[in-house]
């Protein structure tokens, strides 16, 4: 089953259409980024599945079932604008938080018990917010998001504040959580965490989603037929299906060229073309990054 | 619906823990009381140690008899210019000069002072000079004391309120006009309060960016309702433990000066017992307290409290949006003005109107208009309202809450997620017309 199938969500403000015509859909058990440029719509699509915002038009359905606000307990969000009562105390503010979600006082009180041991941090229970640091508010926060189990966890560019070890962290949870059966959406102009964690992505673009897929799917689209060699010796490669893009100076007397092929065919025939004409010390398919995919395409867009 | 009483449970929590609710709880209703006791001892125990100042006089007149009750009059005999010589050597108060006057025309009385003479100073110094010219007036006219107070009688209206029914019911306007101001400041004072608390603590959730993880839990009117209500249950325990303290106070007092409820006391005048003696001052004060006593407190007390919450209501859910659509208290001053307004004009016209006319047209309709009625209607209570307008009155502002909150609601759930914009009033009108 999906965890969660969004079909023609649709948002206007006033002056402008936040959302339009968004469509995607997200397979459980998977890390799934939420990727575009700043004012791409990711917010706005976050909170309408938070159901803070209203859709104008689309359906969204979680596990199989129309959105409802029995859905809030399925739910955990991380919020990009995020924060915590200042003078509430740590346990205080986790149960009145968890209570909010649908928990009973009593589950709230067992859940949070084993996360703050689980992070060691048990014995802040009685510590006001606005005296722990940074590092620790953030942790209290991840605990907030993922107490409740959450079978769906929102976290809207999670590791923005985040110190490294925290964002280590919380990784590691991340990967858990997902082992253990959830699934995570995650919302991010980050392109390194993309290409770590995420299992599937889609792109959201001036309000719309102009690409869709699994990690390797996408990446498989944006394949340029590049090869990079490592080679003793020069050569020139002109007509014919190949095209020599450029050949420098590599490591010790190696050269490193890049060569495209103009027509699709397997890279063993580069291979039986390359020997005749060089030493060849490498050969690589020249795989584009999460980034150079965002960058392309996103610039694409802006030069229409 | 179970979660807006989870808002309310920590919201009502939240404030009552604080020690400032404590503080303000128990102190309070002691303030008045001890700031009124603390200046009537020490005026009493500065008039007792103030020394008596010292003012020279010559009297050219020879008819000024130095009443020495406030000043020491000492005669100086020689020349005003000797006189003020020595006066301006010395550091006494002053110098009165008389001089030969008619008694129809007492011109030229003059003092000498090196400091501005207070006002007080003046007029005693002034009521002498009047009640001796009037002496000396009498003397001349041959009118005796003793007639001319037999000219003067003391006469106290009683006034007696028939209802329609044929009963009679004794008033005291002066107690009723206390109540009535009391009442509408306390009101005034009151929603000012508790709507302030209302926008502080929505600004610091969205300042300490709470708010979002909150709002992905509980629909954002949710969350100002259960704001509200749960910051009303704070002001309605605090009002309830300022009565029960209040009474058991005056019972005390009471009890201390050693003057009997007044139940007591009018079972005791039925049973002819009537104590000739009692002096005509101390009756007055009795009939002050019988009154007091009489009034129909428990009404007054359930008038008060809704308009107090219906008030607060109003407010409140205004001070809310407010709160929503700003990032820092500073910001919220541009949208209080409106909100003062209502109110001001309300204050302001419990003592132009309300109070001195508690029927007129001007005070009936500021009493039935939701923004005005909390305060407006306090000042009325205690003279009779007819029930239609009472009726009127408390119908238009539920519906008046009813449509604030609606409006503040719109305002609020756009307002708590946009922070770092620049709002004006036209961004609020927007946010207002937003779809959800």
């Amino acid at each position: 089953m999906d965890a969660l199938v969004a079909r023609g969500i649709t948002k206007r403000y006033a002056q402008h259409v936040a959302l339009d015509k968004v469509s995607f859909t997200i397979p459980e058990q998977t890390i799934y980024g939420l990727l575009g440029p700043n004012g791409a719509g990711k917010t706005t699509l976050i909170r309408i599945i938070n159901q803070i915002i209203n859709s104008d038009e689309g359906e969204i359905l979680i596990f199989g079932e129309k959105l409802h606000s029995n859905h809030i307990g399925v739910i955990g969000y991380l919020p990009e604008e995020r924060g915590l009562y200042k003078k509430l105390k740590v346990g205080e503010q986790l149960v009145y938080l968890a209570r909010l979600k649908g928990m009973s006082r009593k589950d709230a009180l067992a859940r949070i018990k084993v996360w703050l041991e689980k992070f060691e941090i048990l014995d802040w229970w009685n510590k006001k917010v606005e005296d722990l640091s940074k590092g620790m508010a953030q942790k209290v926060q991840f605990i907030s998001t993922v107490m409740h189990e959450p079978r769906l966890i929102i976290l809207d560019e999670p590791f923005s504040g985040f110190d490294p070890v925290n964002a280590q962290l919380i990784t590691a949870e991340i990967l858990d959580l997902k082992k253990k059966g959830c699934t995570i959406i995650f919302s991010t102009h980050r392109m390194e965490t993309v290409e770590d964690l995420c299992d599937h992505i889609a792109l959201l673009d001036k309000s719309r989603k102009i690409l869709e897929g699994s990690k390797k799917q996408v990446k498989d689209q944006f394949k340029s037929n590049t090869f990079i060699i490592d080679h003793r010796g020069t050569f020139s490669l002109n007509g014919g299906p190949y095209e020599l893009l450029s050949q420098l100076p590599g490591e010790g007397d190696l050269l490193k060229s890049t060569i495209r092929m103009t027509d699709p065919r397997s890279p063993n025939d580069l291979i039986r073309d390359l020997i005749p004409l060089t030493e060849l010390h490498s050969f690589q398919e020249k795989i584009p990054t999460m980034s150079d995919i965002f960058i392309s395409l996103v610039k694409g867009e802006h030069h229409e | 619906m179970n979660k807006i009483g989870l808002i309310i449970e920590r919201e009502f929590l939240n404030r009552v823990h604080k020690k400032s609710f404590l503080v303000a709880t128990i102190l309070i209703p002691l303030i008045f009381p001890t700031i009124i006791a603390l200046l009537v001892f020490i005026s009493k125990a500065s008039e007792k140690n103030a020394s008596k100042e010292v003012i020279y006089y010559i009297d050219e007149s020879r008819i000024f008899v130095p009443d020495t009750s406030k000043y020491i009059f000492r005669n100086f005999s020689g020349s005003l210019e000797d006189a003020k010589k020595a006066f301006t050597a010395s550091d006494d108060f002053g110098l009165l000069y008389i001089p030969p006057f008619e008694l129809s025309k007492p011109e030229g009385i003059t003092l000498y002072t090196r400091i501005h003479p207070s006002l007080d100073d003046i007029s005693v110094i002034e009521n002498l000079f009047e009640g001796e010219i009037k002496d000396l007036k009498m003397q001349k006219l041959r009118i005796d004391q003793k007639i001319l107070d037999s000219l003067k009688t003391k006469v106290n209206i009683n006034t007696v309120k028939i209802s329609e029914g044929g009963q009679e019911k004794s008033s005291n306007s002066g107690v009723l006009f206390g109540i009535g101001m009391a009442g509408g400041i306390l009101m005034y004072m009151f929603i000012f309060i508790y709507g302030a608390q209302i926008m502080q603590g929505i600004i610091e959730e969205k300042t300490s960016k709470v708010v979002e993880v909150i709002v992905s839990s509980v629909k954002p009117f949710q969350l100002m309702m259960g704001k509200i209500i749960g910051l009303a249950s704070v002001g309605l325990l605090q009002f309830t433990i300022w009565i029960i303290l209040m009474t058991t106070l005056t019972f005390g007092v009471f009890q201390y000066f050693g003057i009997d409820p007044p139940q007591q006391q009018a079972m005791q005048q039925m049973s002819g017992q009537v104590a000739a003696q009692q002096t005509a001052m101390n009756s007055e004060i009795m009939n002050v307290f019988n009154e007091t006593y009489n009034l129909p407190w428990t009404f007054i007390i359930f008038i008060f409290l809704f308009y107090f919450l219906g008030g607060y209501l109003i407010y409140g859910a205004l001070f809310a949006a407010v709160g929503s659509a700003v990032d820092s208290p500073a910001e919220a001053q541009q949208f209080m003005f409106p909100i003062t307004i209502p109110m001001l004009i309300s204050y302001l016209s419990l003592f132009m109107f309300i109070l001195r006319d508690p029927q007129g047209t001007v005070s009936v309709w500021l009493s039935i208009i939701p923004f005005t009625s909390p305060i407006a209607m306090m000042g009325r209570i205690g003279f009779e309202v007819p029930p239609w307008q009472l009726a009127l009155s408390m119908s238009l502002l539920v519906a008046g809450f009813i449509f604030t909150t609606w409006v503040a609601g719109r305002i609020y759930r756009v307002g708590i997620l946009m922070s770092g914009t620049k709002v004006n009033y036209k961004v609020l009108a927007k946010w207002f017309l937003q779809r959800g």
